[in-house]
């Protein structure tokens, strides 16, 4: 494999804390990631990597601890913030928009990019339908890239599991992010899927260049995709380092196997 | 066999997103719209135009305001009754207060106090969904009758409560409003302004405005993760959809009945409303023509039919059974097709596609 060079630190979490009532779900966790890396999050379930992805794009705000992004320091994200900045993801349970196409969930995707006004759309004229047709071709590029050219216009309520992963992966790619977090993203798919789903992962990460944060429970796609990979269990940090260096971190190994009493 | 796509390339994307990309379909629409303009007002005589066709049109329009914001933007609403009164009076108001005002301007200018009072009563639904949001419009429909039965200044204190709508012309000196308009006039004005705003609609909802009212609908959260700001999103769809309710309001005093008072505009027109929408489809312009037309039509059609066979049945049982009847088919469209006749429609279009294979 050759050398893979990243950038700066685009994202930097600092002792971060989270906390529902009693319940402690994240325990000073921090790590950071860097421009242009595949960052994986992995660990038991209930963990509490979900909530580390919800604290990163502002659906949950830490008690405790500092987010870092692009060299500006503060307490929490908010979600509109995170999308404006640029952070995309997707879910763990699909979270598509089950009564339109293919096309239109990923039209949505690119919603912030729509500057026209309510009177334009209204007309479908002018500003609006060019802005539809330049649109319209940027998302062809994302059908084109994940393969789902068949299931344009299909609804995607319509559509088998895996293919509904597929287009929510092209919804967080139309927003054309810097940082895109897979909330387990090969989730009750088979081989091929699997290896598919991987490719793509790759090959976002290496075409457009974007930095992506992964949840998943299958080792061996981690271990062979990841450059870094973060491990949580009960909401503390087991590890932190590259692929090699946490297999063989004696927490991660009991933490998986368990430990004999 | 007659209905097939088969042969007509797009090759731009322009083409792609027309209203109604498939030649047929077009073909369809320019038919229906002959129809409507030219030969309906040929052939019907008064009594078809002023009594059906007129309130269809404008309760169709009502209809696809409440399929915006309950259709598209998942908002469920009862105060469609309530919105529409509020366009009533606005209009009447306007109108008696600047008697020069064209009709066209009174009927934008009360869509869009509508509006107002619209996104006034769309603020709770940041907070509440579903049917706690239904019985906080509820709380509206009640209010705003009770605000127009209650202060005079509203009817320009009129003993009776009851507006009546000053003559007004359209183009030139055509009366469409007042006791001596044309029937004929009234139902052409109706229908263009329909036509125009179902046009509208349309262009909205396919629009970045319309998914985003789909994506809130669909799924809340994600569509908030990615940008979608939820008030500004709804407050937009209950202002919409408050302007087209309002239009329809001033419609149906103005043009329609041509005096009206509070209580035409009570609950009962905001659950007839609702019915039309669940029956022709939501989330769909045409299924509110459809449930209009199911709503509107089929009681007249029921009362008439017994007649039509020869059969001598007392008027009383003929409203009774009338009621039976159009209860039972409701229920039995709701069991074959629960998305509506639009839906319906389109799955007969489906077949008609591979037809006369059956896949």
């Amino acid at each position: 494999m050759y050398e893979r060079k990243f950038g700066e630190v685009i994202l930097d979490l600092k002792g971060i804390s989270l906390s529902f009532g009693a319940m402690r779900v994240l325990n000073n966790i921090s790590f950071n990631v860097r421009k242009g890396e595949i960052r994986s999050i992995i660990g038991p379930n209930g963990a509490g990597k979900s909530s580390m992805l919800n604290v990163i794009n502002g659906v949950y705000h830490p008690q405790e601890g500092e987010i870092t992004f692009r060299g500006e320091v503060r307490k929490e994200m908010k979600v509109h913030e995170a999308a404006g900045f640029g952070i995309a993801r997707t879910f763990q349970n699909i979270a598509l928009f089950k009564g339109m196409s293919t096309l239109d969930n990923i039209m949505t995707g690119r919603n912030l990019k729509m500057k026209s006004n309510m009177f334009w759309q209204a007309l479908y004229w002018g500003k609006a339908q060019k802005e539809e047709i330049e649109h319209r071709k940027k998302v062809e590029e994302i059908i084109d890239f994940l393969e789902i050219q068949a299931i344009r216009k299909t609804p995607v309520g319509r559509l088998p599991y895996g293919m509904q992963k597929r287009v929510e992966l092209g919804r967080a790619l139309a927003a054309e992010p810097e940082i895109l977090l897979l909330d387990e993203p090969m989730a009750g798919m088979n081989v091929e899927e699997k290896e598919d789903m991987s490719r793509f992962v790759l090959d976002i990460n290496d075409e457009f260049g974007t930095t992506i944060v992964l949840i998943e429970h299958d080792m061996g796609v981690v271990m062979d995709i990841s450059d870094r990979v973060v491990v949580l269990d009960y909401g503390r940090q087991l590890a932190d380092g590259t692929p090699d260096v946490v297999r063989n971190n004696q927490d991660v190994i009991d933490a998986y196997l368990g430990v004999p009493h | 066999m007659f209905y097939r796509e088969a042969g007509e390339f797009k090759a731009s994307y322009k083409a792609d997103q027309a209203i109604l990309p498939i030649r047929q379909d077009r073909w369809f629409i320019w038919a229906i719209l002959a129809v409507a303009f030219l030969v309906i007002p040929a052939v019907s005589s008064d009594y078809w135009l002023g009594t059906i066709m007129l309130p269809f049109l404008i309760l169709a329009l009502a209809a696809i305001g409440l399929n915006v914001l309950t259709g598209y933007a998942g908002q469920l609403s009862l105060g469609t009754g309530g919105f529409m009164a509020t366009g009533a009076f606005a209009a009447y108001k306007l109108a008696t207060m600047f008697p020069g005002m064209h009709i066209l301007l009174v009927l934008l200018f009360s869509g869009t106090i509508t509006a107002g009072v619209g996104i006034l009563f769309g603020i709770p639904s940041l907070r509440i969904k579903g049917f706690y949001l239904a019985v906080a419009t509820l709380a509206s429909q009640f209010f705003l009758i009770w605000m127009f039965n209650k202060f005079g200044w509203f009817t320009n204190y009129s003993s009776s409560g009851v507006i009546s709508a000053p003559p007004m012309t359209a183009i030139g000196d055509v009366l469409v409003t007042g006791a001596h308009a044309t029937v004929t006039a009234k139902y052409l004005f109706a229908l263009s302004i329909v036509t125009l705003l179902a046009l509208i609609t349309k262009n909205l909802v396919r629009s970045n405005i319309g998914r985003e009212w789909m994506a809130v609908r669909d799924m809340d959260i994600a569509a908030e993760i990615i940008g979608i700001k939820m008030l500004p999103t709804k407050l937009k769809a209950f202002a919409y959809s408050s302007f087209l309710c309002g239009i329809a309001g001033a419609l149906w005093a103005f043009v329609h009945t041509g005096s009206v008072e509070p209580l035409a505009f009570d609950v009962n027109r905001s659950f007839q409303i609702l019915f039309m929408i669940i029956i022709g489809g939501l989330g769909s312009i045409m299924g509110a023509f459809l449930g209009s037309a199911f709503i509107v039509l089929l009681p007249i059609f029921l009362s008439n039919a017994p007649h039509w066979f020869g059969l001598d049945i007392p008027v009383d049982l003929i409203s009774h059974i009338e009621a039976m009847v159009f209860g039972a088919l409701i229920i039995f469209f709701l069991i074959v097709e629960p998305h509506g006749l639009a839906r319906l429609w389109q799955i007969t279009k489906e077949k008609l596609r591979l037809w006369p294979f059956p896949y």
